[in-house]
């Protein structure tokens, strides 16, 4: 199997063609979406083979690449950076690595993308774009797992652009509805943004390297000192790259307008795994990143400051997806905050809980809208549970997973986030602190929407009421597996303070941060150093000491003990966030409009989003639509009236070749011939028509010959 | 008196013929016209047999027979076309017939 | 001595003659003053020894002619019609122009004139042939000489009296 998983990404794309070119004359659903689903299933099974096979391989040789084609050959490239001569070959093949990092998010992107098709099959049940919908969401696929087995950034450039443009085309499906236009429009700009630093910073990869590809790249930087200028620069774009796609400030402003698209569009793209491309990218470059303490402060920083904020404007939504869509850009903040500080394994960890548990509530908000009519505010909702019990229950645990209650999965992930946030390389307490408060706000606002979605007095339209009925079960059983999930996943990376008993057997048996290891650093390093034969393993060396000196660092100074003590306070600070909630919103209902009143003016700042929007609107929208408008101007001022006055001065030198030609050519040539007219008259006069003026002219003539012969004779 | 000389002769056939084309020239009438014409020929056959006459060649002669029987030939066609313009015309007035006028 | 008194008087009627008929009012008359003239050609004929041809002149002209004229002339009808103008506008410059003509005629032939003496018998002798008499001597030159001419000048007659006929019949 693990020659061919390069299948991997073609299968969902032969789905596009069939669903985008024979789609509209399928009248099937079933059928739609079982070559749909069914693509991405056979996707998730190689991907399953290629893993299990890859992970028979010891841990230093866990790198498979294979090339499809050479896709660029070769160009000359002229670089002067420090490591590379001065020409070099651009050569850009089309080939895919697997290897731990990218066989995570495969496993990911498939399954939980599977899932969510299946999901979807019964949500846009009667959606009259059915086939186009599926096409791009396989063509979605494609295109992520693109990204994530591309074995250069060139590669990864092709997907990164292609889920963008996948992102647009499902934002703005509803192509009736002009916000969901606007807000594919705005998703698509924004990122742009995010994509010129991407590719601003590829090119001082280039540049300083010589390469794109992932191998010669990383191999190149273990040569470096750290600290240099052009590896800071290039971590810098790429982190603005990775801002863009990832929500982070100061680019995150499309991902809540973004849920104007369908609710699993939503769910697969805008949680589980386009907004993680980000994430995944800085981890892929973690041997850059590791090389500039400044870029990685940043990055932490960006990170942690993302959080806080997008937790606080999820306090005052009223719109589930709008909470869910401002959860999703905090949690994404963690995982750059967990890379930032040095724990890119951590990072990536607490992305793969957060797919299934962020999957899991949108979908479960789905079901809820699906039920109540499309309903999206939830103070036109409550009681809901006694009507939907598989999607209260499911709904229920994912908000338990994203508060971080213990034995869940989003506690082990978060946690981890939280102790390499104070003891990590570049961690410090001021993380941790921030990020305590972000779980605290976390489980505050979910449960907030949790008790008032479904308990409480029902506050439902009662028309919408009466037909309030649980979903299907091709809507449900994704929740429940999901939910199972939710709960189990987190086993997957178990903190080590708690490997003790089973909990130690397990990690034992697997450990995704040990798995992840040789991509990204970790504790079993030291040998593949040794070896020197994977350049890119090999490469990771200076990111893997740091990881190691983190590890080290934390169990001396402290040891266990403070790993514990921080363990407990982020579970308790969940708890009080829960109770904070249950409190105001279940048993004293009124207390959160007095509430309101009090902090008003706070309340008001995160209602409008601290004006973030209306601020970029004034800096930089009006400012690109004035240039428009004064560009229009010129364009219809001058170059029009260039063109119409042109056309008028030839219209106007018309006219007077016009009057030209009536006067002065006819003109010429009439009075020719009235001219002629008049002399003739002369002429015409001597034709009296009497025979015998004729004859005296004849006789004149006659006359006239005589003299002339006399007179010539004389003179002769 | 000297003897009469061809130029005598001469002179008196020019004389006929000037009194013809006045005639010809200055009379409405188109009968009239035509008599006139035929002064002009006998001016031309008193010509031929003078200079028959005083240069000996009978040549001169035979042509003034054949002029006068030709102008026979004319006098009768001519006549007959009057006789078709009276008819058309009621009038033999020269004037009366312009229609070439232009 | 003779010759020259019956030139001279001769001359006289022909040019009276002609003066009277172009200038008369009446058609009649003008024909009757015709007639005078042509016999008085003919007399002029006689005294140039042409004897033949005075005697066709006589015939044809005096004869054939006039009667034709005269004949149209009844026919037309016109009556005294010439009691208006009968002259042309143009009979001034007309008159004026065949005077000068007549003149330069005048001047050429006594420009160019060299004595004309008599015949000399040997060049009479040479035209005669032996022959006797005008008549004989015409007939002889015109049958022999001049056959052709003579017969295309009978065609000529018939062409002309087939154009005469049809000149002239009402309808055709």
């Amino acid at each position: 199997m693990l020659d061919l998983f390069w299948l991997v990404p073609l299968i969902p794309l032969a789905g596009v063609a069939i669903n985008g070119l024979f789609g509209r004359r399928i009248k099937s659903e079933k059928v739609i979406a079982g070559i749909a689903c069914a693509t991405v299933l056979a996707s998730f099974i190689i991907s399953a083979g290629a893993v299990a096979a890859l992970a028979q391989l010891p841990s230093e040789e866990r790198h498979v690449e294979i090339v499809l084609y050479d896709w660029i050959p070769s160009g000359v490239a002229h670089l002067s950076g420090d490591a590379v001569e001065e020409t070099a070959t651009f050569t850009v093949p089309f080939a895919f690595l697997l290897d731990p990092l990218s066989a995570v998010m495969i496993l990911v992107v498939t399954g939980v993308g599977f899932l969510i098709h299946v999901y979807a099959a019964g949500y846009m049940h009667g959606d009259e774009g059915f086939y186009r919908f599926f096409t791009y969401l396989n063509l979605f696929v494609f295109f992520m797992l693109i990204l994530v087995l591309g074995s250069s950034y060139g590669l990864m450039f092709i997907g990164w652009e292609g889920v963008g443009l996948c992102s647009y085309l499902l934002i703005g499906y509803y192509i009736g509805k002009r916000s969901a236009g606007d807000a594919g429009k705005k998703a698509f700009i924004v990122n742009r943004v995010g994509d010129l630093g991407f590719i601003l910073g590829v090119f001082t990869i280039f540049f300083t390297f010589g390469s794109m590809q992932y191998a010669q790249v990383f191999g190149a930087a273990q040569e470096m000192e750290a600290g240099a200028g052009a590896i800071t620069a290039a971590c810098l774009f790429l982190l603005i790259g990775a801002a863009g796609k990832s929500a982070q400030i100061p680019l995150y402003v499309w991902l809540p307008d973004a849920m104007e698209g369908p609710t699993p569009v939503s769910a697969l793209i805008h949680a589980a795994t386009m907004v993680t491309a980000g994430v995944y990218m800085i981890a892929r470059s973690s041997a850059l990143f590791a090389l500039s303490p400044f870029a990685m402060t940043t990055v932490a920083v960006v990170g942690a400051a993302t959080a806080l904020l997008a937790a606080t404007i999820a306090l005052v939504q009223n719109d589930i997806k709008r909470v869910l869509a401002y959860s999703t850009v905090s949690q994404l903040g963690y995982m750059v905050m967990a890379c930032g500080v040095g724990a890119f394994s951590v990072g990536i960890f607490h992305l793969v809980t957060h797919a299934f548990f962020k999957a899991l509530l949108f979908l479960g908000a789905g079901s809820v809208m699906h039920a109540l009519h499309d309903e999206l505010d939830m103070w036109k909702m409550g009681n809901v549970k006694k009507y939907m019990p598989t999607t209260h229950w499911t709904f229920l645990i994912g908000c338990m997973a994203i508060a971080g209650i213990p034995g869940l999965a989003g506690f082990f992930s978060k946690d981890e986030v939280l102790w390499y946030a104070w003891s990590g390389p570049h961690g410090h307490p001021l993380f941790w602190a921030v990020g305590a408060l972000v779980a605290g706000l976390t489980a505050f606002y979910m449960f907030r929407m949790y008790f008032v979605v479904f308990h409480g007095e029902s506050r439902m339209d009662p028309h919408v009421e009466e037909h309030a009925h649980e979903s299907s079960r091709v809507m449900t059983v994704p929740l429940m597996v999901l939910a199972a999930l939710s709960v189990v996943g987190g086993y997957i990376g178990i903190p080590g303070v708690l490997r003790v008993g089973p909990l130690a057997a397990l990690h034992e048996r697997f450990s995704l941060l040990d798995w992840l290891a040789p991509a990204l650093g970790g504790e079993e390093h030291h040998a593949a150093l040794a070896q020197g034969r994977d350049t890119l393993v090999a490469s990771l060396q200076p990111v893997m000491a740091i990881v190691q000196n983190a590890e080290q660092a934390a169990e001396e100074a402290h040891g266990a003990g403070l790993e514990l003590a921080l363990m407990l306070a982020s579970v308790l600070i969940a708890l009080a966030g829960i109770g904070f909630a249950y409190f105001i919103y279940v048993k004293m209902p009124r207390r959160a409009g007095e509430l309101a009143t009090r902090f008003a003016g706070l309340h008001r700042t995160l209602t409008h989003k601290y004006y973030v929007d209306e601020a970029y609107d004034a800096l930089f929208v009006n400012r690109v639509k004035d240039a428009g408008d004064a560009l229009w101007v010129v364009d219809d001022g001058l170059v029009d009236g260039i063109v119409n006055g042109a056309a008028h001065a030839t219209k106007r030198s018309a006219s007077a070749s016009v009057s030209f030609d009536d006067m002065v050519v006819d003109g010429a040539v009439n009075s020719v011939g009235d001219e002629l007219t008049r002399s003739s008259r002369l002429f015409r006069s001597w034709q009296t028509g009497y025979v015998q003026n004729y004859a005296l002219i004849i006789a004149l003539g006659i006359f006239i010959i005589i003299s002339a012969y006399l007179f010539l004779g004389s003179m002769a | 008196m000297e003897g009469i000389g061809l130029n005598h002769y001469l002179l008196l056939s020019a004389l006929l013929f000037a009194i013809g084309a006045i005639g010809v020239l200055a009379r409405r009438n188109v009968i009239l016209v035509l008599m006139a014409l035929e002064l002009m020929f006998n001016a031309a056959n008193i010509n031929l047999v003078a200079v028959s006459r005083f240069h000996p060649d009978l040549t001169g002669q035979i042509f003034s027979i054949f002029t006068i029987t030709i102008a026979a030939a004319e006098v009768a066609i001519g006549l007959g076309l009057v006789i078709a313009l009276f008819r058309n015309r009621d009038v033999v007035n020269v004037d009366e017939f312009n229609l070439l006028k232009g | 001595m003779a010759e020259q008194a019956a030139f001279y008087i001769i001359s006289a009627i022909i040019l009276g003659g002609a003066v009277a008929m172009v200038t008369s009012r009446s058609l009649v008359r003008s024909v009757v003053w015709m007639v005078t003239s042509f016999i008085g050609v003919g007399a002029l004929f006689i005294l140039l020894e042409a004897e033949f041809i005075a005697a066709v002149q006589v015939l044809v002209y005096a004869g054939g002619i006039v009667v034709l004229f005269l004949f149209v002339i009844m026919l037309v009808n016109l009556g005294d019609v010439q009691h208006e103008e009968y002259l042309q506008r143009q009979w001034l410059p007309a008159l004026l122009l065949v005077v000068v003509l007549t003149a330069e005629v005048g001047f050429l032939l006594w420009a160019g004139s060299r004595e004309h003496g008599e015949p000399s018998p040997e060049q009479i002798d040479a035209v005669l042939r032996g022959l006797d008499g005008n008549i004989e001597t015409v007939g002889m030159s015109l049958y022999t000489d001049y056959l052709l001419p003579f017969e295309v000048v009978s065609v000529l007659l018939l062409v002309a009296m087939i154009g005469a006929i049809y000149l002239a019949k009402k309808r055709i």
